[in-house]
């Protein structure tokens, strides 16, 4: 077990000196939420004042449930092109050869993962405090909604490691940003799920990230929610995305 | 020695060939090199088409609200995927161009007497091609999904020649920015920071409609918002003499100091070498 943590946290290492040693790495997908919020919150707060727009706690706080989800899910996801880039180059291929139980590879990659996404829910956090997110939930609720966005944070560090895994080039970070772009566009990201029209209201329902949103909203409203659904949603998720990293190992182990 | 005595024959005079030979010929390798590339024009094209399909149903609601000029979200927004199309011909052109510095295929070519307007100007064709491409594909994808062009036929076409404009202002920022940096994940990392420019203007929202003061005073001088309004006048308005003249002078004016970084960096480059 020693063994197994001092791989991962060795990489761990590794890759977040290659990150705070080069800015133009860490901080552009840092300010990518920061942006979205900026736009979102500050260009579309009319959109409030749209008839069957009913959230008490502002617009900002509305749309800080999906710049949340964003910072939670693009924290895995960069970490996914860590992977991509370490195989690309034949230093995945040398961590393979020197780690006995190679998920510590995907355990050192996470804890970058959770680092990044930390740091920036945390900025962006404090931002959306300065410009007027009204949190009516208890601490409860706001512990249960970072330990949401943890979940997704996971999830989509081992779908960005499924894919990387399994394509070992950089080339294949389209895969895992694409996917994961669509899936929280696809959840009422500027109004409730109820103002939304003709095809996104017809698949809404079915993403999970809607759920995680809606949740989200719920207990930054401090309103009534269905918080064990919505785990149990994300938990299913966090289960697929989960055998699909695992797999892609095996895969790499075998491509050699 | 006797040799040393004998005069050298006289060399050939050299006759180089004009800019006009040699600007088709890097436009054509620029070109080439765009259509064989669909890993980078396909998203470039597709990526704008996504979030217009997503944004025309999420924020249709929007609509409703007084004093929006349409009751076509879709129509609305169609103006916006040109502009998300300037940004990816930011990073085509910027990123083009670093490959070319990284390659030496740069340093190769300043050993031959090309004028350096031909180079940059055929580094430009690429962008434009792709440009063209892009503009026809969002008009008509927009059409069949409901959109409508109040300027018509003829108002349809100015979108093109704007749109055109646009793309070659952005790509000449990106030409700018490829003259001064020698790998291309160095312009793919500036992409962030240059979406900043679009989300900050009025893209999802008319200036008046936005009610964040410090945003609508960006937005007021953020030279993107006029070149959204001067596209959507002709999807909107119809034919907005004002608006047009505001959008095409904000796509000129950013071609025209794209070109002049392009163009220092470049003589900075020659200089280096």
């Amino acid at each position: 077990m020693r063994r197994y943590l001092s791989v991962a946290g060795g990489l761990a290492w590794r890759l977040l000196h290659s990150l705070l040693t080069n800015p133009l790495l860490f901080l552009p997908p840092m300010l990518m939420p920061l942006f979205f919020f900026t736009a979102f919150a500050g260009g579309l707060s009319a959109v409030s004042n749209v008839p069957g727009f009913n959230y008490s706690p502002g617009y900002t706080s509305f749309i800080f449930a999906f710049v949340l989800c964003q910072s939670a899910a693009f924290g895995g996801v960069f970490s996914g092109f860590s992977i991509a880039a370490d195989f690309q180059f034949g230093f995945g291929r040398r961590l393979l050869l020197a780690t006995p139980h190679r998920s510590a590879l995907i355990l050192g990659y996470g804890i970058v993962a959770a680092i990044r996404a930390a740091i920036t829910i945390t900025v962006v956090s404090l931002v959306a405090l300065v410009v007027g997110l009204n949190i009516g939930g208890s601490g409860l609720d706001v512990f249960g909604m970072y330990a949401l966005a943890a979940i997704i944070n996971v999830t989509g560090l081992l779908f960005a490691a499924g894919v990387a895994l399994r394509f070992r080039s950089l080339q294949s970070t389209p895969l895992m940003q694409v996917p994961v772009f669509l899936f929280l566009f696809l959840a009422p990201v500027y109004v409730p799920r109820q103002l939304l029209g003709g095809w996104v209201h017809a698949v809404a329902p079915f993403n999970p990230f809607t759920h995680v949103m809606e949740t989200v909203r719920d207990l930054i409203a401090g309103t009534g929610t269905e918080y064990l659904a919505t785990l149990g949603i994300i938990s299913g998720l966090l289960a697929l995305t989960f055998v699909f990293a695992i797999t892609g190992l095996r895969r790499a182990e075998t491509a050699g | 020695m006797e040799a040393a005595t004998v005069d050298a024959p006289l060399a050939p005079r050299r006759d180089h060939p004009s800019i006009w030979v040699q600007a088709p010929e890097l436009a054509r390798r620029s070109i080439m090199r765009t259509v064989r590339q669909p890993a980078a024009v396909i998203p470039a094209t597709l990526f704008p088409l996504i979030l217009l399909a997503i944004n025309s149903v999420g924020l249709k609601s929007a609509t409703s609200l007084p004093g929006f000029p349409t009751n076509s979200y879709i129509t609305f927004s169609l103006a916006f995927a040109f502009i998300q199309a300037g940004v990816f011909a930011v990073i085509g052109t910027g990123q083009n161009l670093a490959e070319d510095n990284q390659g030496g295929f740069f340093n190769r070519l300043q050993l031959t007497p090309i004028h350096p307007a031909a180079l940059v100007a055929g580094q430009l064709a690429g962008t434009l091609a792709l440009g063209l491409f892009q503009a026809a594909t969002y008009i008509s994808v927009g059409l069949l999904a409901g959109a409508h062009i109040e300027a018509g036929l003829p108002g349809a076409l100015v979108m093109i020649a704007l749109a055109i404009c646009i793309c070659l202002a952005f790509g000449s920022i990106g030409l700018a920015i490829g003259m001064r940096v020698d790998a291309p994940e160095k312009v793919q990392s500036l992409f962030p920071l240059i979406f900043v420019f679009l989300f900050l203007s009025s893209m999802s929202l008319p200036r008046n409609l936005i009610q964040t003061d410090w945003f609508r005073t960006v937005a007021t001088y953020n030279p993107v918002s006029y070149m959204v309004e001067g596209l959507r006048s002709l999807l909107i308005t119809g034919w907005d003499p004002e608006a047009l003249a505001l959008g095409f002078g904000c796509a000129l004016g950013i071609l025209a100091i794209g070109l002049y970084f392009a163009a220092t960096g470049l003589r900075e480059r020659m200089a280096r070498t």
